[in-house]
């Protein structure tokens, strides 16, 4: 057996896992780890500029290829800035590995140079997380971190590594191990059969029945089985901010997101439905409203595979624990053994009712005007992408917009923190997106305010020739917090306008990237199509919109889904 | 509702802050919790004591599973479960002459055992139910009670169901 050193084996470890990048940023207590990852050929390191960075970027690989991502950062104020990102991916249940340094474990506890409680800060926001206190448990850790990260229900996990554990002078015989078991972790992959055998008579006898889908249909690789069942029923479907793209846009059962900034059908068919069947979504407050008006009249069919999203706010009638594909080709399975459907009279005026509301078109904007409008900018992007591309966002209106407008017709393809919503995720996840898929479309969607949170990035693009197009739509404000002043403190601005901003077109040139500045409706196309003609040039579109736009279909907080804002049609003209 | 979750968990560093974290985050109450080895070195054994309503109960044992140091556990509140509870108290009593007496019939009726004396104090152990130590607390006034130790409740179900791997 070979004999390494802590550092080797981290760097030996990180090859046999197969992983192909590591995101990270170097400092006192991981020198030895960065010294060995030298000699690590297959393991790509990727300079971001700032720790948080590393995460997203990890992230982002992550969540559009379904691998487990991985950074590295320093102790202190490396582990740190590098909390933001762990609770982000916390959040939407993303399989990430961060490797933290640590200060050497004789002096742990004495508040040494650049030490933190690194297992104590994390915790609330990991799925697990580990102190290694002996280079002999180094492999197995890591082992362990990877298992449990991207099983069952995904999530961070944190290995914190004291400098001496890494010495490169202590050598111990090292062999991969790419499973363990784990008596304390056993996650429920099948789903019991008695439980879909009752959903799926529920299922049939349903009268007003619609799909809510979320992100674990995503994590899950569901999207296949998900299109054939609904085949199958012919179910009305809506999806939660991050289930979008598991289930195709264009299908003509898709009513579009649901929840405060859903679309009107999604929203009223939740609200008269009388079997909804949850699909690895957790019934988020996002999505629900106010709890007394959610679903009142609607059986509670739910797939997860973490029991504890189940009856945690909603009570659910038929709980059914197990990994979305697995449960969804059970009950697929039990279909293809039975004729029976259901009641073709009461599906038609279920269809037609939902047809109904499709009428009000509660997507529509003015297209007339001069001005660029949000929604239009994301419409023209959809376009000459061919809604092809793997689009990125940051957080506030102009998220909302991508995910409304952006008609995604596959899984992967939408990454954003929907969870923690975190301001400046949008451009270091493009970094990660874009490594992992070199030869294909990415876009940042974002805004002047998000961007500005990470902008140091534009750095780690330069460097390693990433052509992200970054579409900013540019309000002026932190158009979000100003929509909410705007309906509920009397359109009292407080702070929420956006001054001194750069001139982002010299901004993207100083870091060698191209900018271009579009200020009208009329240029809004060609630009698109020029920016996305320069294969390998990252382009920083900044785009000067309505300013006082917001972002309709509205539920306000304590109301239900059947009392939406619709945008006022005196906009509309 | 009370409830008493008993709890296997990894004998590792940091398992019970993930334990007591995941109360304070989630703003759930905890009444008493007790912890220490079991026979197999490698596992600790805790019981919890919890109230709060059927939907957080669920929670809270679901989140609890949740943790990865939790290697099993049981809630001994749940109706098919019998259960036995016992808590032990260190209670030291101020003893001048003319309270002795006193003090060793209500221990006798306790069941209590007077383990240290001195000139001005006596040091009585007891165990029980919560209830029953509260009860012995009660039966002397305020002033006369110098010091309590409780160890928290300790819960097992009865019968031959049990809780190991
Ligand atoms: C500004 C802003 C506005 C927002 N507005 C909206 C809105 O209008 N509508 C909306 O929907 N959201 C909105 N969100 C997002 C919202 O905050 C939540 O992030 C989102 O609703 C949660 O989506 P989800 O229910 O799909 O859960 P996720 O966070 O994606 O959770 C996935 C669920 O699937 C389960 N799961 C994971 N893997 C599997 C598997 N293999 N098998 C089975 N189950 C699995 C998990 O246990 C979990 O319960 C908004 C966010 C922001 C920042
Ligand atoms: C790190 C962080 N800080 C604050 C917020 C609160 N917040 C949500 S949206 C928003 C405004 C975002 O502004 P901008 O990026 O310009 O997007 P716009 O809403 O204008 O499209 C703010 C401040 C947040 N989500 N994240
Ligand atoms: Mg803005």
């Amino acid at each position: 057996m070979v004999e390494l050193s802590g550092a080797e084996i981290i760097a030996q470890f990180l090859e046999d896992e197969g992983v192909e990048y590591l995101f990270g940023y170097p400092g006192g207590a991981v020198l030895h780890t960065y010294d060995a990852l030298l000699r690590a050929d297959s393991v790509k390191h990727i300079l971001v500029r700032h720790e948080q960075a590393a995460v997203h970027a990890a992230d982002g690989y992550a969540r559009s290829t379904g691998k487990t991502g991985v950074a590295l950062v320093t102790s202190g104020p490396g582990m740190t800035n590098a909390v933001t990102g762990i609770a982000t991916a916390y959040l939407d249940s993303i399989p990430l590995v961060v490797l933290t340094g640590q200060v050497p474990t004789s002096v742990i506890g004495s508040d040494a140079f650049q030490e933190v409680d690194s297992v104590g800060i994390s915790r609330p926001c990991v799925k697990h997380n580990f102190l290694v206190k002996d280079v002999k448990d180094i492999a197995e850790t890591l082992t362990k971190a990877f298992y449990v990260a991207s099983t069952g229900r995904p999530g961070p996990v944190v290995v914190d590594i004291p400098k001496d554990i890494t010495d490169p002078n202590i050598k111990i015989p090292y062999s991969y191990q790419s499973s363990i078991e784990m008596r304390s972790y056993n996650p429920v992959i099948k789903g019991h059969p008695f439980q879909i055998k009752k959903a799926v008579e529920v299922m049939l006898q349903a009268k007003k029945p619609v799909f809510y889908i979320g992100g674990g249909v995503v994590l899950g690789n569901a999207s296949a089985s998900l299109r054939s069942l609904v085949e199958r029923l012919n179910f009305p479907l809506t999806s939660t901010l991050m289930g979008l793209g598991a289930f195709p846009s264009s299908d003509k059962n898709f009513l579009g997101m649901l929840g405060m900034h859903g679309t009107y059908e999604a929203n009223m068919a939740m609200h008269e439905t009388d079997v909804l069947i949850a699909v690895g979504a957790r019934f988020d407050d996002r999505v629900t409203g106010h709890l007394e008006h959610f679903c009142p009249d609607a059986k509670i069919i739910h797939i997860d595979i973490d029991p504890s999203s189940i009856s945690k706010t909603v009570h659910v009638d038929i709980p059914i624990v197990g990994d979305v594909d697995d449960v969804l080709t059970s009950m697929l399975e039990l279909l293809k053994n039975t004729d029976q459907s259901n009641d073709e009279q009461s599906m038609k005026d279920w269809h037609k009712q939902v047809k109904q509301w499709r009428k009000k078109e509660c997507l529509r904007y003015n297209k007339k005007t001069k001005e660029i409008k949000p929604q239009y900018v994301i419409e023209k992007l959809h376009e000459v992408t061919k809604g092809d591309a793997y689009i990125t966002s940051d957080v506030g209106q102009h998220q909302m917009f991508a995910a409304q407008y952006y008609s995604f017709e596959e899984p992967r393809r939408w990454i954003n923190s929907g969870g923690l919503g975190t301001m400046g995720f949008g451009l270091p996840a493009a970094v990660g997106v874009q490594l992992a898929h070199l030869d294909q479309t990415v876009a940042c969607v974002t805004g002047e305010g998000s961007i500005q949170m990470n902008i140091q990035e534009l750095a780690t693009c330069m460097q390693y020739q990433l052509p992200i197009k970054i579409i900013n739509l540019n309000n002026r404000y932190l158009g979000m917090v100003r929509q909410w002043q705007e309906f509920f403190y009397e359109g009292r601005y407080a702070m929420s306008y956006m001054d001194s901003i750069p001139d982002f077109v010299k901004l993207a040139e100083s870091y060698g990237h191209v900018g271009m500045k579009i200020e009208t409706a009329d240029d809004v196309e060609d630009a698109l199509k020029e920016a996305f003609a320069m294969k390998d040039k990252l382009v920083f579109m900044d785009f000067i919109t309505t300013r006082e736009e917001n972002v309709y279909p509205m539920i306000s907080a304590g109301k239900g889904h059947h009392e939406m804002e619709l945008m006022p049609d005196s906009e509309l003209v | 509702m009370r409830h008493i979750i008993s709890i296997l968990l990894e004998n590792e560093a940091g398992a019970l802050s993930r334990v007591a974290g995941l109360f304070s985050a989630r703003a759930y109450n905890i009444e008493s919790l007790t912890v220490a080895p079991t026979e197999d070195s490698s596992m600790s054994r805790m019981t919890l004591v919890t109230s709060g309503s059927a939907e957080i109960i669920e929670q809270i044992t679901k989140q609890l599973n949740k943790l990865i140091d939790v290697v099993k556990l049981n809630d001994l509140n749940v109706s098919c479960v019998q259960h036995i509870e016992r808590e032990m108290m260190l209670i030291k009593l101020k003893a001048p002459v003319s309270s002795r007496e006193e003090i060793m019939r209500l221990s006798n009726i306790f069941r209590g055992n007077i383990i240290d004396v001195n000139d001005d104090t006596y040091t009585v152990e007891l165990t029980g139910t919560s209830e029953k130590l509260n009860a012995f607390i009660a039966a002397f006034e305020c002033d006369s009670i110098l010091e309590t130790v409780r160890s928290g409740v300790m819960g097992i179900s009865r019968g031959s169901s049990s809780l190991h791997l």
